[in-house]
């Protein structure tokens, strides 16, 4: 299982860290919520794996997974949620503003010439 | 009262001048007067103990674990500066009431006076080095504000950054070598340190850190070679420059050196730099004075000489010198705040502060003229003023002085620096009160109403009494101070008759030729000013420059707006710390063994991955990717799921939902495609990047599942009082609402803040401009859906509405015990209710639910704050909870929690927040031509078939 996880966080933060060296902001946005999924699970595994043994406090329980790690992870989604969110209105308002979407200001905008009548 | 209090008296004091600024400029100077009277009151109750030599302490623990605590302690030395400081503060904000034009925003200068008034009590009252230094920066940043209040002059904006410059340098310094100190003591704590003489002088590290002490002191109290920000920082209003640099903060480095007296002083370091400093300071700012034309200029150049006169003294290192110092520090209080006030009438009555273009004021200001002479007077050392007595004991301490190994050079200069401060303590007089009235003032002048003159009258009143009964009025005062300075007790007897000895012929020596000086004025200044000076400005802005420059430089080479670039050095940065950590550090053996992969795990890997890898290969195409993201979070719920986390499966699921919504919303509306722009070997080199990052977090997380914790988890703790303790079973929901509310109290009030933020943005956007223009002229790039409304749609929603909202409560109130929670039905009711959107439009369900999604946030953060407010009345710390059985008939016992009201305010903001952010970019779908429907749905199954549209 360990393998798994591993390599399934492995795989995401690469594709999240590829998708946010890109210049448009939608794959920037979803390159974050790919690295959001991975940092989540990260510091999920962190409390270490356990099957079947979930943090409900029961006399017939055998054991308890760490509880900690889960309650980060829980704050985190939804805060992860809200910072999408935000995110995403700068992007939809940065491209209604000046019709383009790129992200690196350095280089010509181009588009924002072509969208202009 | 409570020190601490008296300490954040001021800061409270502070949030009150700019709201009561509205009731007129007459409140808000008594509001603040009577903030800074109830402070000054605080200090007086505390006087008679500690002038019978009584230590007052109060001591609150903040860090302990930094030895960072709120301790402050209270003796003579704190207590005369303190009384210094509100007294002061006072007599300036009644001045400042009257000198304030009523253009000048005053509600922002008293806040401003009030920060800084609470920085240097705190100061002066702290028996914590670190708390004193955070203080100590507080100063600096406040008189910053204060300096450059008038905002439109160039000249206080210049001033208030070079002080700021050189202030904060020394005080980076300061805190460095008061580190040092606490190591070598082992503690922060004032009261510790100044027991350690021994340990300290005896180390090493000492003179490190008095070096960069002193540096901190100096720069602070206008020194030689930093005393060049002083004069600058007086294009300040004049308030500000009697306040800051006559009475308190130019003076703050002076009692940092008293304070650090006993342990740093009595060492020939100590001698050498801190009586050599004082000397050359006290000598070249008294002959500058003589020679500048400008009233506040002078008074800046006399008061770098008198610091330079008391810094001398405590460098002298012994129990006189100390005790004239502080009867010094007092007396300069008094007759240079009254001066700077008097500065201050004449250049608001006159129009100008050039004593070339004043003279013969005493007919036209003859109020003024008395207050001013009294305490000119003073300033040059004339009998029986109070200035005369500390001058005459500091030529009398400067005659017992050897240095090195000589005896007439300090009492020769010190003579010399009195001979200049008669000098122009005479000019002030002599050039802009006597002689003839003349007639091109700038403006004819008068004297002020008596608010004006009151505060600098009453200084010389205090210049005079004290002059005349030194012992009665000050001398318990200095007694108590000398006492806290040098740690022994010391009777102070002042007269003003010492006998023919050699300070009264160095008296009459100065005084003599002082007024030679004055005489031959005219040869003196065109000589001063034929004789090469180094401009000080000139040098502060050529280091200055070219460090400016070269961190413009670096900032403008890293942050050149690409992006790209900085997450691209930002991946590297973070991946070069993982391999050095990987190379230097030690990793153990596994010591966990595999968990044993089964075939449902491993179909959901192979979706997961397979869905990652998709994204890599077709991310261009920006909805497929909202398909393969869901699939990635899905299977990362359905992980949470199956490894014993049910709460986590809940939450992530619904915010799947909430997320692939919000981006399709966003998605109408951009480029359904991303262009491919970069180059093969861009994509490359990314791919290489991201492929490293994959491989090390991967590695690391590996690792680290693969062994046991390095230290014992707290989870244990936790397990174990989640039921005795927090009354719930489900340990994660016990954690969120009890163990760490006050976490989870902030992270909703993040949360809430992001809506309001993208609602904010929608707001903007829509305001017109550009972005509403681009909306108003929106075409769409898809095809429209045939039925917008689906009928099926809408009915299975309205079906499952009141379910789910049941669903919601459900979770909700079993949150405690079983998985669920107010985030996760908060969730569940938000996704319910954007349903009714997705189904019937905009237009149908938001003139149906009349909830204010806006005071949805503000009801949950307040009950989630007045829930741990609550806990306050039964005597408990912020949110702590407290539960309870219930026994009603026909149904089983029940639990009450306290923890489900905070619970609801999860709930409720969770909902808001989600709702509204969803809500607000529906409203820019609406500006760019989505028609409003009036109807559920656009095809009527019991009417015509026309459907009914609206804009």
């Amino acid at each position: 299982m360990e393998f798994l996880v591993a390599s399934g966080i492995g795989m995401m933060t690469a594709c999240g860290v590829y998708l946010i060296l890109r210049q448009r902001t939608f794959p920037v946005i979803v390159g974050l919520a790919m690295l959001s999924y991975a940092v989540n699970v990260f510091i999920f595994a962190s409390g270490r794996l356990a099957i079947g043994l979930p943090p409900l406090i029961s006399d017939a329980a055998e054991g308890y997974t760490d509880p900690l790690t889960q309650a980060l992870v829980l704050t985190a989604i939804v805060i992860s949620f809200g910072m999408t969110a935000v995110i995403v209105m700068m992007a939809l308002g940065s491209f209604l503003e000046t019709g383009s979407d790129r992200i690196d200001t350095d280089e010509p905008d181009t588009a924002e010439q072509e969208s202009k009548p | 009262m409570s020190l601490a209090l008296i300490a954040a008296l001021p800061f409270l004091g502070a949030l009150l001048p700019g709201l009561l600024i509205r009731a007129g400029r007459n409140v808000c100077a008594l509001v603040t007067g009577s903030v800074t009277a109830l402070a000054l009151l605080g200090i007086l109750l505390h006087a008679p103990a500690v002038l019978r030599g009584e230590v007052i302490q109060t001591r609150i623990e903040w860090l302990p674990a930094l030895g960072l605590d709120a301790n402050f302690f209270l003796d003579g030395l704190g207590m005369l500066f303190a009384g210094l400081i509100l007294g002061i503060g006072l007599l300036i904000i009644l001045y400042a009431r009257f000198y304030l034009s009523s253009k000048d925003p005053m509600g922002q200068f008293y806040t401003y006076l009030m920060l800084f008034q609470g920085a240097m009590v705190g100061i002066v009252l702290s028996d914590n080095i670190l708390l004193l230094l955070i203080f100590w920066e507080l100063t600096s940043l406040s008189s910053f504000l204060l300096i450059g209040y008038w905002k439109h002059l160039p000249e206080g904006r210049q001033g208030a950054r070079m002080a700021l410059t050189v202030t904060g340098a020394g005080g980076l310094a300061m805190i460095a070598g008061m580190l040092i100190l606490g190591n070598i003591v082992g503690s922060y704590d004032l009261t510790v340190i100044l027991d350690n003489k021994e340990m300290i002088q005896a180390s090493e590290w000492y003179f490190p850190a008095l070096i960069l002490i002193l540096i901190g002191a100096f720069t602070k109290s206008a020194q030689f070679p930093f005393h060049f920000w002083l004069p600058h920082a007086m294009a300040a209003p004049t308030p500000v420059s009697a306040y800051l640099h006559s009475a308190t903060m130019v003076k703050a480095g002076l009692f940092l050196m008293a304070r650090m007296w006993p342990v740093l002083s009595g060492t020939p370091e100590w001698f050498y730099i801190v009586a050599t400093t004082g000397l050359i300071t006290m000598v070249l700012g008294a002959v500058i004075a003589l020679f500048k034309d400008d009233l506040k200029a002078l008074l800046a150049f006399s008061t770098v000489s008198h610091l330079g006169l008391i810094t001398m003294l405590l460098g002298f290192g012994t129990q006189e010198a100390a005790m004239v110092a502080i009867f010094h520090i007092i007396n300069h209080a008094t007759f240079k705040a009254a001066l700077f006030m008097s500065a201050g009438i004449v250049d608001h009555e006159a129009h100008t502060r050039d004593i070339k273009r004043l003279g013969g004021l005493r007919h036209l200001m003859p109020v003024t003229f008395a207050i001013v002479c009294i305490a000119a007077l003073s300033m040059a050392g004339i009998p029986p003023l109070n200035g005369f007595l500390s001058k005459e004991l500091m030529l009398e301490e400067a005659t017992h002085t050897v240095w090195l190994g000589n005896h007439w050079v300090l009492p020769a200069l010190a003579t010399i620096g009195a001979m200049f401060s008669v000098a122009y303590s005479f000019r002030l007089i002599g050039h802009v009160f006597l002689g003839p009235v003349r007639d091109d003032y700038p403006h004819k002048p008068h004297d002020p109403g008596f608010g004006m003159w009151a505060a600098p009258a009453l200084l010389a009143v205090l210049v005079v009494a004290i002059g005349l009964l030194p012992n009665a009025i000050v001398g318990k005062l200095v007694e108590a101070t000398t006492l806290a300075v040098t740690g022994e007790a010391i009777v102070v007897n002042i007269y003003h008759w010492h006998g023919l000895v050699p300070a009264f012929y160095m008296s009459v020596i100065a005084i003599a030729v002082g007024a030679l000086f004055l005489k031959l004025h005219k040869p003196l200044e065109a000589a001063w000013l034929s004789a090469p000076r180094p401009e000080a400005k000139a040098i502060f802005d050529a280091i200055v420059e070219p460090i400016a420059n070269l961190s413009r430089r670096l900032t403008d080479w890293m942050h050149d707006g690409a992006i790209t670039r900085y997450m691209a050095i930002a991946v590297l940065a973070i991946l070069a710390a993982g391999i050095f950590a990987y190379e230097t550090g030690a990793i153990g053996r596994a010591s966990r063994t595999m968990t044993p992969i089964t075939l449902v795990p491993f179909i959901g890997w192979v979706l997961l991955v397979g869905a990652t890898i998709a994204l890599f290969a077709f991310h261009r195409d920006r909805l497929l990717t909202l398909v393969l993201v869901g699939i990635v979070g899905l299977m990362v719920s359905v992980a949470f799921a199956y490894l014993a986390a049910p709460d986590l499966a809940l939450t992530q699921i619904s915010v799947e939902v909430a997320t692939v919504i919000l981006l399709l919303l966003a998605l109408n509306f951009l480029p359904k495609q991303t262009p491919r722009e970069s180059t093969a070997g861009r994509r490359a080199r990314d791919g290489i990047i991201a492929g490293a990052a994959g491989l090390g977090v991967g590695g690391l997380i590996f690792a680290l599942m693969m062994r046991e914790p390095a230290f014992t988890s707290i989870a244990e703790y936790h397990l174990a009082n989640s039921k005795p303790g927090g009354g719930g079973t489900n340990v994660v929901n016990v954690i969120l609402v009890d163990f760490r509310g006050y976490d989870t109290f902030g992270e909703i009030i993040v949360l809430g803040i992001a809506a309001l933020v993208i609602y904010a943005l929608t707001e903007a956007l829509l305001r017109g401009g550009p972005a509403n223009d681009r909306l108003l002229a929106w075409k769409p790039d898809q095809k429209r859906a045939g039925d917008r409304h689906p009928l099926m749609l809408v009915v299975a929603t309205r079906m499952i509405l009141p379910i789910a909202i049941m669903v919601g409560a459900y979770i909700f109130l079993r949150g405690h015990n079983q998985p669920g929670g107010g985030f996760i039905a908060g969730l569940v009711v938000a996704i319910a209710t954007v349903m009714q959107y997705m189904a019937s439009g905009f237009g149908w369900t938001a003139a149906r639910q009349r909830i204010d999604y806006h005071a949805l946030i503000g009801y949950g953060v307040m009950i989630a704050g007045a829930c741990g407010i609550g806990s306050w009345f039964a005597m408990r710390p912020f949110l702590t909870s407290s539960f309870g059985y219930v026994y009603p008939p026909f149904v089983d016992k029940f639990e009450l929690a306290t923890a489900a009201i905070f619970d609801v305010g999860v709930f409720l903001t969770v909902v808001g927040a989600v709702m509204l952010a969803l809500a607000s970019i529906s409203r820019i779908a609406i500006r760019a031509g989505e028609t409003v429907n009036l109807e559920p749905f656009d095809i009527q199954p019991d009417g015509p078939s026309q459907p009914q549209e609206g804009r």
